[in-house]
């Protein structure tokens, strides 16, 4: 595992030549590896886009508005849960809880935290997004 | 002496700008020709005040809050260094009712000190526990962890001394000790604010478990959305190794003892512990049966100490104050502090440790100030996403392991999360359903399956199709769930659901619905 994600910081993402090449080195099937690989939700076996914002969708989050805040920001971007936009600028990914939960409803931007998320700051930290 | 002003630089309070707070006092210090060291802290777990800036003021530390970048100019005019007065004045943070009603072990430094300094860790009374447990040896330290009454903080609340002991006694080297810092639930981050707070704490903790079970190295798996615990932690390692508290013979004693951090990779059925050694081995993070239990064949199918976070953190002040001071604190048979965090729609969110046995109601509307929306409160969700919704008639509830349970709830790892009306509780049922089909590792078939159709049937319900059949379904599979699952992610699910579906029915009604 550490081997995988030490080939996603390196390249974003996890590329299928990769596995074999993993699987080769420690002496496992490629089936293995796949399989690993396939497990984790931050593993990547495609590129992900410039910027990748990870909205939380928990509980803490939900009794905040994130559901509203969720819906108006794959809006203004118009993509799914997942997707990244047509340029490759921005993916909009789900995750389950950044522990910022006193602070509700909290993101993290380009793995920065950001926290007390309004449709307004969204889209003041979109706009400011290159 | 140059004044000294602190700024967290908690994760909490970087999400809602201390960053820039920091940054605005540097540029501002220099502009007035003031000189005053910036140190960064951890949070102190007030987060409605975040981000809280102290000074080290001559009377003592003087808080302010919430400061934004734009308030530090019109602070450092009001005299700031000094603590003058300003109308974001807080006064003495202890003196604050949110911290003065504590009764913080766990989190006594957390907030005050610099993280990165051993030495100021050690000026607030750290490595005092692993003296005494130097001094003590192996089975002294498993019979006051024993005495102290410490249960598991995870969530399931086994006692920590047994387990020890049950590591102690086992054949087969090396053994392993695990942390685990998998802080998946939502509405918890007490596990965070000690990474990014008070990173020694842990490291003493592991570093005195190693000795009570002759463990000889230690992982510490933390999950992939605290990135900045995970800097502090591996800073801190780095630095209790090169002061020799970690490595080989550890403070010229014969024990030996290295540790280090493993980043996990999104999945949350990752905190559940043999799903975690699974992760931990490199492999898919499955569940596997029981037994045997990990204290046997844990980590490389070796005896391994494996113990939430905030048990480790507890140790320090078992081993430094002795077993009867913490045993001394909490009710019935839940001794000692939980760090409690509210969380969610709460207007005074935040870390509150406290002995057990405060009601649910103290904890959501003396402390926690009601509703962050000035709505009433509807629901509160104890103990994470596998915890029971309680609705305000059951809030006369103690926050014990015990007496959470006789309600069919949970104590969890200590979160409540705050609902106001506008909530839908059978989304909520819904959610639960959902959020264990997206993380459920597949092994058995009562949690891969039983959820998928959990959602289903949950929608048919809301719809008016057969209502009656599928909530006597609903009830039946949240019966098999319970039973049948592996584990607690499969076996707890049916408690947000089923509390939802008894406290809450009338949102499960097509008629309400239509109304609305």
């Amino acid at each position: 595992m550490p081997a995988l994600q030490a080939l996603q910081a390196e390249f974003g993402f996890i590329p299928p030549e990769a596995v074999l090449a993993v699987a080769e080195a420690l002496n496992l099937t490629r089936a293995e590896v796949h399989g690993v690989l396939t497990f984790y939700h931050d593993l990547r076996t495609e590129p992900a886009g410039r910027h990748v914002l990870k909205l939380c969708r928990a509980e803490a989050c939900q009794s905040m508005g994130a559901d509203a805040l969720a819906q108006h920001t794959l809006g203004r971007v118009g993509v799914e849960w997942g997707g990244t936009t047509p340029g490759g600028g921005l993916t909009v990914e789900p995750v389950f809880c950044l522990g910022l939960c006193a602070c509700a409803p909290s993101a993290l931007l380009d793995g920065e935290p950001v926290a007390r998320l309004t449709p307004e700051r969204i889209d003041a930290l979109l706009d400011g997004l290159a | 002496m140059t004044t000294r002003l602190f700024v967290p630089r908690d994760a909490g309070a970087l999400a809602v700008g201390a960053e820039d707070v920091a940054g605005a006092l540097a540029a501002g210090l220099r502009e007035r020709g003031q000189e005053a060291e910036i140190v960064r802290t951890g949070s102190r777990g007030l987060y409605w005040l975040e981000p809280m800036v102290e000074v080290e003021a001559p009377g003592g530390r003087v808080a302010y809050g919430p400061v934004a970048a734009a308030d530090v100019p019109g602070l450092l005019d009001a005299g700031l260094l000094a603590g003058g007065a300003h109308p974001l004045r807080l006064g003495r943070p202890e003196a604050l009712p949110f911290l003065a009603r504590q009764t913080r072990l766990t989190f006594a430094r957390c907030g005050i000190i610099d993280p990165r300094s051993l030495a100021e860790y050690r000026a607030h009374g750290g490595y005092r526990g692993l003296e005494r447990a130097l001094s003590l040896g192996p089975v002294a330290i498993v019979d006051e962890v024993s005495r102290s009454g410490l249960r598991g903080r995870g969530g399931a609340g086994f006692p920590t001394g047994i387990k020890w002991q049950t590591v102690l006694r086992a054949e087969g080297t090396p053994k392993y000790i695990v942390c685990n810092a998998d802080e998946g639930d939502s509405g918890t981050f007490a596990d965070r604010m000690i990474m990014e707070g008070d990173p020694f704490l842990l490291i003493e903790g592991m570093t005195i478990a190693a000795l009570a079970t002759g463990a000889s190295e230690g992982f510490v798996y933390i999950r992939s959305e605290y990135p900045h615990a995970i800097e502090t932690m591996n800073a801190a390692i780095n630095t209790a190794r090169a002061a020799g508290l970690l490595g080989a013979h550890i403070q010229g004693s014969a024990f030996s003892f290295d540790m280090s951090v493993r980043g996990g990779a999104g999945s949350y059925v990752c905190g559940e512990e043999t799903a975690l050694l699974d992760s931990l081995e490199g492999k898919r993070g499955m569940v596997r049966a029981r037994p045997p239990l990990p204290a046997h064949r844990g980590l490389f199918g070796k005896p391994t100490v494996m113990n939430n976070l905030l048990s480790f953190a507890a140790v320090p002040t078992i081993l430094a104050d002795g077993a009867e001071a913490y045993a001394a604190i909490g009710m019935g048979r839940s001794r000692g502090t939980m760090p409690i965090q509210l969380a969610g729609n709460i207007r005074h969110a935040g870390l509150f440790e406290a002995g057990f046995g405060m009601t649910l109601g103290e904890l959501v509307y003396d402390i926690g100030g009601g509703t962050a929306s000035g709505r009433p409160v509807r629901a509160v969700q104890a103990g994470g996403p596998l915890g029971a919704y309680f609705p305000p008639s059951l809030f006369d509830t103690p926050f014990d392991y015990e007496a959470l349970a006789a309600r069919d709830g949970l104590l969890g790892h200590g979160g409540l999360v705050v609902f106001d009306d506008t909530v839908d509780m059978a989304k909520q049922a819904r959610f639960a359903m959902e959020f264990c089909a997206f993380e459920s590792c597949g092994k058995c078939t009562p949690c891969r399956i039983g959820s998928v159709r959990g959602m289903e049937v949950i929608d048919r319900i809301v719809a008016g199709e057969r209502t009656s059949e599928n909530l006597v379904l609903l009830r039946d599979l949240c019966d098999t769930m319970r039973l049948g699952s592996l584990c607690a992610l499969g076996g707890l699910t049916p408690l947000p659901v089923m509390s939802a579906l008894t406290h809450f029915p009338e949102d499960f009604s097509t008629a309400r619905r239509v109304a609305a």
